[in-house]
């Protein structure tokens, strides 16, 4: 423990933190977004769509051994623990930065090097952060939103939710967000972790625009698709019938 | 060619400071910005006003003592270039010039345009050193050294402690020097001895010197007069990761089984 203890006395092992933390949200959004996309994959035979059976399936995964729900909480707590330590950490260096530079020049700076993406992390992320309350109200928790949301219908909430252009709007504005704090974070993190090095410093810039922008369209594919039209309305009967029925 | 420059006022560490306009004519294309400012100072005695204070010494670009933002960038807007190294012929006539000094709170300004750079020394005195038995010297050559690692150790050693790196860094970072001492003895066989207790050390110091922390934006390398990669600051990082997290703190230690 003494270890961690000195990794986040320092400023480079709060920054190492800041990077590990990243990384798990990192894979918890690949997870989450190749779930997503299971909203194009139709319905079962039963008239389920395959989006209402993955959400079950990440409810009911881990049983028996382990409790209804409990995986799915267990990856939660997860992801909660990152966000916040992941915030804690960006918020000190910050407030740390700003004593190590106290004035600032007359003339005015012409940046060389540092992006605006990587120079709006703290904005890009708290964008994040905020955007983060609203999503969990309306889709998880629900009754925010103008659509009326059924617990486990996600296939239904998400089209209900979409067919106004403000919802729509706003997640492919904010995933568009997100891509940007990965065009600097997903490479940063290898910097700050010292993976980084001229051999691989290309791939690993190229490997963040595809993780930004991989992400961004995969997010957005949702909203745009429902907003189109593009697809199917949601049938009464799967609402009768889904696997929903444990809640 | 004529200038009009801005340059910072200061008389000492616990006064305010500001910027002064002055105008200097005739000045040679092929006068260095240093002896602009000589030139600068010594019309400014004759009118018995207070000459500009600014730190140099060789004015061949090795040993970093002279500390200037120009334009918003240390040591002006010539890349891989340190101030004394600066022609008026990278200027146009008639062109504003703001100078200002190195600004970070680990360098407070004592004078004008002079900052005090001795957080560096300190960082230095606390690991960047290597031990050196005192009995007959060996044969210099007697350790084999792959050259590329020659190389890019001496890549590093190529930094001259001037400073450019924190005064470029929004955030007050010392990143780009430390880890440009931290790696061209850690490279080495020479430097392996205090490898990780040196990084530790150094870091430590660095940081209770208030310096900043990295964000990894680079500006320091764009800064930098002798072009020192950021490649370095990987390198410390996992070095200072490694011996934070993994090495052992004790591996004479006894175990027992269970
Ligand atoms: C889905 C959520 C998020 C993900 C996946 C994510 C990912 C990352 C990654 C990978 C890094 C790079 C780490 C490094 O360079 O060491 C990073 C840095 C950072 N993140 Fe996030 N982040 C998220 C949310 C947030 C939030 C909510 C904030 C809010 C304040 C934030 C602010 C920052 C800042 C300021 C940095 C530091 C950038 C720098 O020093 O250059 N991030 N993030
Ligand atoms: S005066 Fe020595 S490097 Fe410029």
């Amino acid at each position: 423990m003494s270890r961690l203890g000195n990794l986040y006395q320092s400023v480079i092992g709060k920054k190492a933190i800041v990077a590990v933390t990243g990384s798990i949200m990192i894979g918890f959004l690949l997870l989450h977004g190749w779930g997503n996309l299971k909203v194009f994959s139709g319905a079962t035979a039963a008239g389920v769509p395959e989006v209402d059976v993955y959400a079950d399936f990440l409810r009911t995964m881990g049983v028996p051994i382990l409790p209804y729900g409990s995986a799915l909480w267990i990856i939660r707590i997860v992801v909660l623990v990152s966000l916040i330590l992941h915030v804690i950490c960006v918020v000190q260096l910050a407030r740390h930065n700003r004593k190590a530079r106290p004035v600032h020049y007359k003339h005015a700076r012409n940046f060389e090097e540092a992006t605006l993406p990587a120079r709006a992390m703290i904005y890009t992320g708290s964008i994040v952060v905020l955007f983060l309350g609203f999503h969990l109200a309306q889709f998880t928790v629900g009754g925010v939103g103008s659509a009326p949301f059924v617990q486990g219908d996600v296939y239904g909430n998400l089209y209900g939710a979409f067919q106004h252009p403000v919802y729509v709007a706003l997640y492919v504005g904010v995933m568009a967000v997100i891509g940007i704090h990965l065009y600097h974070g997903a490479w940063s993190l290898f910097q700050t972790l010292g993976w980084d090095n001229p051999d691989r410093n290309k791939s690993l810039r190229m490997l963040s625009v595809a993780l930004g922008v991989g992400i961004f369209l995969a997010f957005s594919a949702i909203p745009i698709s429902f907003f189109s039209g593009e697809m199917n309305k949601p049938s009464l009967q799967h609402a009768d019938t889904s696997s929903r029925s444990n809640k | 060619m004529n200038f009009t420059l801005r340059i910072w006022r200061q008389t000492d560490a616990n006064t305010d400071g500001d910027l002064e306009t002055y105008k200097v004519q005739d000045i040679e294309p092929t006068c260095s910005f240093l002896e602009m400012m000589d030139i600068l100072n010594e019309r400014l005695t004759e009118r018995n006003v207070e000459p500009v204070a600014f730190d140099s010494d060789c004015r061949e670009g090795i040993c970093g003592m002279c500390s200037m933002v120009i334009n918003g960038k240390p040591h002006g807007p010539k890349d891989g270039t340190t101030t004394c190294q600066l022609y008026m012929r990278h200027f146009e006539d008639g062109d504003e010039i703001t100078i200002e000094p190195w600004r970070s709170a680990a360098f407070p300004v004592t004078r004008d345009l002079i900052v005090d750079r001795s957080a560096f020394d300190r960082i230095m005195q606390a690991g960047g050193y290597v031990t050196v038995h005192s009995g007959p010297k060996p044969e210099p050559n007697a350790i084999p050294i792959e050259p590329s690692i020659a190389e890019e150790a001496l890549d590093a050693a190529c930094c001259i402690g001037c400073g450019a790196c924190v005064a470029a860094c929004p955030n007050g970072a010392a990143m780009l020097y430390t880890s440009a001492k931290v790696s061209h003895l850690g490279l080495l066989p020479q430097g392996q001895p205090e490898r990780f207790e040196r990084v530790q050390k150094m870091v430590h110091q660095m940081e209770a010197e208030g310096f900043g922390s990295c964000r990894n934006y680079a500006e320091c390398e764009a800064a930098c007069p002798k072009e020192i990669s950021i490649k370095f600051i990987g390198r410390m990082n996992r070095d200072f990761l490694k011996s934070t997290l993994i090495l052992p703190n004790n591996p004479r230690g006894k175990m027992d089984s269970q």
